[in-house]
């Protein structure tokens, strides 16, 4: 193993919050980090040196004007191979879970997703990683030289360590040519925080009783700014759209505070939301399965319970 | 239209997991074993996709004989034939996403349609892989498809919003709940699938990339401290959010 390559992804402004947990995990194993990023200005990425990036790749691909998995895998692997890189890490977001397999098979190199553990034993790395919905973790290992990892968001943390940072920009012949697919318009959601961006979810099942109750869901939310989930049931009772489901046929989410309404606890949701940093339940059965998994919780009506909840959190925020 | 669709065979979703005697792999007893709930929504597509273009869909799957049950499914649910490339020894996702490869290299589908991924390893790695292997483009996550002459343009899901892709056939597509609702095959059917032929394949063996070295339950180190609804409960809960872990 001689040099880390860690994919970075920019929002508008600076970089997405997953770029500066993979680079500070990056940071641990005591080999040289390289970052890499696509058509960004070098303004974008001089906050990496906050979290300890030393060095940075910017590559600009004149021709290409939106992401393509084709063609960022190709510069990707490209940029790995031109500057001695064995080991590529990713985000486990939307983007790097798309990307990560591609530049594994342009490499010849193992590739192990949405890690949640990773480190160096023996000289290999060694990662654990949920399976079965979460439900299990394999402990798993990559034989090939070249090795790919992709690191489940919110779980590594983001340390600083200020840094002097190096920003080269290349030009990438890699362009038009190369985007076979790509991203032709997109839509943002307007006014509405995703549960896998959101510090706070807070998410309601059958317990709800109906579409025109999850007010009280997106009261509460919005208290801390946060997003709002549904449970299965509810995504299946057509109250909620499909991309607020948590849970193992939804989306797996892990934010530092989750809430669960009136959701009794079953294990594809559980297998969702277990690895949130603090879970409060709600639920009026004092016997619910979900009281088995959270840090706090609360027995009783959540018609009554959340309005006053919402209340007392709201005076605490001032 | 020439279609391919790829489907495992996984653990019921509200199965219990216990670890096996191996303790690299789960213990099989009293697991029902269902077809990946993404690859019915595979299945539905490429169903769909016949019925407006005309065609014929395929199922394939890699695994060993158990594996026919799945592909029987997929009969049931009107797939035109199915295939099953057989393997008994572990594997990981690059041989799966190698022995399709291979498959579809003999067939040259006009679209490859995936689940997004298995919920046994939940690794979201074949389809992206397949397209390298292949040298086709793929769309991950997809919940909206439109396919127009050779023109393919598909919604994916990514944080907080939704890209719109435009690829061309042929080309890989990963499928994501919200594409559509995968039918319940009829009775009658299911009793015609069970005399259906299946093909079957020898599998191409590779070097295994990823090695799992053991399985685990991760611990509940849950504190959980349940308390009543009244006022003074939400108190303090509230406190406790606010001193104890400091999340507000």
């Amino acid at each position: 193993m001689n040099k880390i390559l860690v994919y970075l992804e920019g929002n508008k402004v600076e970089l997405k919050r997953a770029s500066y947990e993979i680079v500070s995990a990056a940071r641990t194993f005591g080999l040289p980090v390289i970052g890499l990023i696509i058509n960004v200005v070098e303004s974008q990425v001089q906050i990496a040196a906050e979290y300890g990036l030393k060095e940075c790749i910017i590559a600009n691909s004149p021709t290409l004007n939106n992401y393509s998995s084709t063609a960022y895998a190709s510069i990707i692997a490209e940029t790995a191979k031109s500057n001695g890189c064995d080991v590529i890490l990713f985000a486990g977001n939307a983007a790097g879970l798309e990307l990560a397999p591609r530049v594994s098979a342009k490499l010849d190199a193992g590739y192990i997703s949405d890690c949640v553990k990773l480190e160096v034993a023996n000289g290999n790395f060694i990662a654990k990683k949920p399976v079965y919905g979460g439900k299990a973790q394999i402990i798993a290992k990559i034989n090939t030289e070249n090795k790919v990892f992709s690191l489940r968001p919110n779980v590594f943390t983001a340390t600083t360590e200020p840094a002097s940072l190096s920003i080269t920009t290349v030009t990438s012949s890699i362009g038009e040519a190369d985007a076979t697919s790509k991203v032709i318009n997109l839509a943002k959601n307007e006014g509405k925080l995703d549960v896998l961006e959101a510090d706070v979810v807070v998410s309601a099942g059958r317990g709800i009783k109906g579409p025109e109750n999850y007010i009280l869901i997106e009261n509460l939310a919005e208290v801390f700014g946060g997003a709002v989930g549904a449970s299965r049931a509810v995504v299946d009772a057509g109250w909620r759209p499909h991309g607020e489901q948590v849970g193992q046929t939804g989306k797996t989410v892990s934010p530092t505070l989750y809430i669960a309404a009136g959701i009794s606890g079953a294990v594809q949701h559980m297998a969702g939301m277990s690895t949130s940093k603090v879970i409060l339940a709600i639920n009026k059965d004092k016997d619910a399965p979900i009281f088995k998994v959270c840090d706090y919780g609360l027995v009783g009506d959540l018609f009554e319970v959340i309005p006053k909840l919402t209340e007392k959190i709201k005076a605490i925020k001032g | 239209m020439n279609i391919l669709v790829c489907i495992s065979r996984v653990p019921d979703t509200a199965s219990r997991v216990i670890v096996g005697s191996d303790g690299k792999t789960i213990d099989p007893q009293g697991i029902k074993y269902i077809v990946n709930p993404y690859d019915e929504i595979a299945l539905e597509e490429g169903l769909r996709l016949r019925e407006k273009n005309g065609g014929t869909v395929t199922a394939l799957t890699v695994g060993g004989e158990s594996s026919k049950e799945q592909l029987r499914t997929a009969l049931a649910m009107g797939v035109d034939s199915a295939v099953i490339v057989k393997t008994d020894s572990s594997f990981d996702s690059f041989f799966v996403a190698n022995n399709i490869s291979e498959y579809a290299k003999s067939i040259n589908p006009d679209i490859i349609l995936l689940g997004k991924q298995s919920v046994d390893f939940d690794s979201l790695q074949v389809p992206s892989i397949l397209g390298e292997l292949l040298g086709l483009p793929s769309v991950s996550v997809v919940t909206k498809l439109a396919i127009e002459g050779n023109t393919v343009t598909a919604e994916r899901e990514i944080e907080g919003g939704k890209e719109v892709v435009e690829t061309s056939l042929p080309c890989i597509i990963s499928a994501q709940k919200g594409l559509n609702d995968p039918r319940y095959p009829k009775l009658p059917d299911i009793m015609k699938a069970k005399s259906k032929p299946i093909e079957e394949k020898d599998a191409v063996n590779s070097d295994e990339r990823v090695t799992v070295m053991g399985i685990e339950i991760p611990l509940k180190k849950r504190a959980g401290i349940i308390l009543g609804g009244e006022d003074k409960d939400i108190d303090e809960v509230v406190r406790l959010l606010h001193e104890e872990s400091k999340v507000i």
